[in-house]
């Protein structure tokens, strides 16, 4: 049986064809468990309940339910709006997500591709986003978009800067940008480089809420002042995609942080040879751990101004990461 | 008011239909906008993220009352009138029973006058959470508003069992207060009054809400994130808030210790031990840490009240019809938002001649133009948040 799936798979169209249906099925399922999570454990902090009723006392069909909602909504366009630009930009937003989750290794070998620029690969793929965020602004014949999507623009820019700085620490310590070399890096170091390199994580986590425009850095939809921001024109299946590239996207930015500072799908401990079938149960629980402290983040602080925000990036953040990047690599040469 | 040269511009520029400019932005925030607190609408000329100029254009929620009071009797306003300012239902009545009341030459029983206070007190508390409630929901912190809205049920259940509503009370009689608990004849052998075990009730709600104070202040008052976008912001000079006629929290909160309870006499505060709480700055900052220690000092205020509420009649006698004497009197009271007054006139009939309404959230929204000029648009959601005003209140 297993000789026969191994025969199957290398043929390289049908392994592309796997690759691609198992990441059409896994970037939905990620996102509605997300949010899924996201509504419980916010009602928690609410003294709420939180979904209830969808699907017995649980309420887990309740994202399931919703995304059904979307689907069969009107779609519908503002008459004034750039109508290619307007279809293209929640497009843009959802693939550079998955495109993300090609680098990701859940296990030795189970990686859908390992590029041996994974880190550079993942970072700017990651950064295609903020051009879907200004297209959906600036087509949407909306002076609320507008100012949302200007604000992403900014927003999101100024704090790619911190999220590339911030790994090129990691990236020192292991010697290779491949995201298998990093986690293999860390195995055969014995630790995870969080504990060395727990300035480049702190910067990493707050670049990536920054990037995925969560509270505190919720300017660009800033639902109390703009109603939904560059979102705003956006409904049915169209607002369905952002709603997905968030979740998706708060995914693979946990991912990333807990491949390249808190060890990918290794714990201290546990022996290689058990890592095919633990390894990802290891990885998803760490970016619970992490998609936990953002959830907690959204509903704890209120948000940055636009202006505190570029303040915290360019004078905070990336000095920060540059003197770390200065000292690791002098401890790297000298130690 | 000087006119000086920006009054001049600000007066002259006064026409409602903009015309696009092609520098700057207009940006029309309202009149259905979620942070605007009603229907107001704010005419902002931005530039960038600055803005430049604002307008406000209220009126959307202009509901008629003082036309209204021309044309009812004096039972009949109360009960409109305590949905003038809906988020403080019961502290709208207050001054209006009183303005009515010093023109009869009615003396109202000490357990009714303790009824009132202990009410509008409660009042107070259910709209400073409110305020609690809304105020970091508008600059993005969701968490605040589930804890005070909590608390605040306990007060409005408390509200409902006294006098039958939540938000519209309408419990003042001209004399003192209706019978309690209950509609139906209030016959002479069960005479109605507050609702048994209302005392023990009370105060648990009190040590409840003085609780949730604590968790709330722990939740936003340490908060960088807050403390960034409110200190310094949307400062407040106190003799512009006084020229402009604001009142309330937001005068307090800029330094000016002026507390209608302490300097009127329309219920018997000067019995109860409480601070004024005055601010340094007068900033946002301030303005909500005001109302903060206000819900302290109003649940120490009712728990005190309660302790010390005297025996005897909820009403005092007077005349089956009632009709106020000739005359003309102006009650003020010191509203949740600030100072609410009725400037009542009476020909002598069975309503008034003339019920002018002095509202308090009319004067404190009048600073918009001078306290929004040339701050940033995320700032404008929380200067106006602060000033916490209700358009029921502004237009009447």
């Amino acid at each position: 049986m297993s000789s026969f799936l191994s025969d199957l798979f290398s043929n390289f169209w049908v392994a592309l064809a796997g690759k691609l249906l198992l990441v059409a099925t896994l970037v939905p399922l990620i996102g509605m468990v997300l949010g899924f999570a996201e509504m419980k454990l916010s009602a928690k902090m609410q003294s709420r309940v939180g979904p209830y009723f969808a699907g017995g006392r649980w309420g887990w069909a309740q994202l399931i339910a919703d995304g059904i909602k979307f689907f069969q909504k009107e779609d519908i366009i503002p008459e004034d709006a750039d109508r290619p630009v307007f279809k293209l930009a929640p497009v843009l937003v959802l693939v550079s997500t998955v495109a993300l989750f090609v680098v990701i290794p859940f296990g030795p070998g189970l990686i859908f591709r390992d590029l041996s620029v994974g880190v550079f690969y993942a970072l700017a793929i990651s950064s295609l986003s903020t051009i879907g965020v200004l297209m959906a602004g600036w087509s949407s014949a909306n002076k609320y978009s507008l100012i949302g999507g200007l604000r992403a623009a900014g927003q999101l820019i100024a704090y790619e800067l911190p999220l590339v700085l911030a790994v090129v620490g990691s990236v020192i310590m292991a010697g290779t940008m491949s995201m298998q070399g990093i986690v293999q890096a860390q195995i055969d170091a014995g630790y995870p480089y969080v504990i060395l390199q727990f300035v480049g994580f702190g910067i990493f986590f707050v670049a990536s809420l920054a990037e995925l425009t969560r509270i505190p850095f919720d300017m660009p939809i800033a639902e109390s002042e703009l109603v939904m921001g560059y979102v705003t024109e956006y409904s049915g299946f169209r607002f369905l995609f952002f709603f997905l590239a968030e979740f998706a996207n708060m995914f693979t930015l946990a991912a990333i942080a807990a491949t390249l500072f808190l060890g990918g799908y290794w714990l201290p401990g546990i022996p290689e040879s058990v890592l095919d079938f633990a390894g990802p149960v290891i990885l998803v629980l760490k970016v619970f751990v992490l998609v936990f402290a953002m959830i907690w983040f959204r509903w704890t602080f209120p948000r940055f101004r636009e202006d505190q925000l570029q303040t915290l990036a360019w004078k905070w953040l990336i000095p920060l990461a540059l003197t770390n990047i200065a000292v690791t690599a002098v401890l790297k040469v000298v130690l | 008011m000087t006119l000086d040269a920006d009054t001049m511009r600000h007066l002259s520029e006064v026409q409602v239909s903009v015309e696009l400019e092609t520098e700057e932005m207009t940006l029309n925030i309202g009149p259905q906008h979620p942070s605007t607190h009603g229907v107001l609408r704010l005419v902002a000329k931005v530039d960038g993220e600055r803005c430049t100029d604002v307008r406000p254009v209220i009126g959307y929620m202009h509901r008629g009352y003082e036309k209204l009071s021309e044309v009812r009797t004096y039972p009949q306003i109360t009960t409109i009138v305590n949905r003038i300012d809906w988020v403080a239902g019961y502290a709208n009545e207050v001054p209006f029973i009183v303005a009515a009341e010093k023109l009869m030459e009615v003396e109202v029983p000490e357990r009714a006058q303790y009824i009132r206070l202990i009410l509008t007190e409660m009042a107070r508390i259910a709209s400073h959470l409110v305020f609690m409630a809304s105020y970091p929901l508008e600059l993005g912190a969701a968490t605040p508003m589930f804890f005070a809205l909590r608390e605040r049920e306990r007060v409005l259940d408390l509200l409902e069992g006294v006098t039958g509503g939540r938000f519209h009370p309408n419990f003042n009689r001209i004399g003192g207060v209706k019978p309690a608990a209950g509609s139906g004849p209030t016959t002479k052998k069960t005479p109605q009054d507050l609702p048994a075990g209302f005392y023990a009730e009370t105060r648990q709600a009190m040590e409840r809400v003085l609780e949730v104070c604590d968790e709330i202040e722990d939740l936003v008052a340490g908060n960088e994130i807050i403390l960034a976008r409110t200190k310094g912001i949307g400062l407040l000079p106190p003799e512009v808030a006084a020229s402009y006629g604001v009142s309330g929290p937001n005068l307090r909160a800029s330094g000016v210790a002026f507390d209608l309870r302490k300097a009127e006499h329309y219920l018997p505060y000067d019995r109860f031990d409480f601070e004024v709480v005055v601010g340094e700055h007068g900033d946002c900052w301030d303005r909500w840490w005001v109302r903060l220690e206000e819900i302290r000092e109003a649940a120490k205020i009712v728990i005190q009240a309660i302790d010390g509420i005297p025996a005897g009649p909820l009403r005092a006698k007077v005349p089956k019809v009632i009709k106020v004497p000739k005359g003309e009197t102006y009650v003020r009271a010191e509203n949740p938002k600030g100072e609410m007054g009725y400037y009542l006139v009476s020909e002598g009939g069975q309503g008034p001649y003339r019920l002018k309404i002095r509202s308090a959230s009319f004067s404190n929204i009048s600073i918009l133009p001078w306290i929004l000029e040339g701050v940033l648009v995320p700032d404008i959601i929380a200067i106006m948040g602060s000033l916490d005003f209700v358009l029921g209140d502004v237009d009447r």
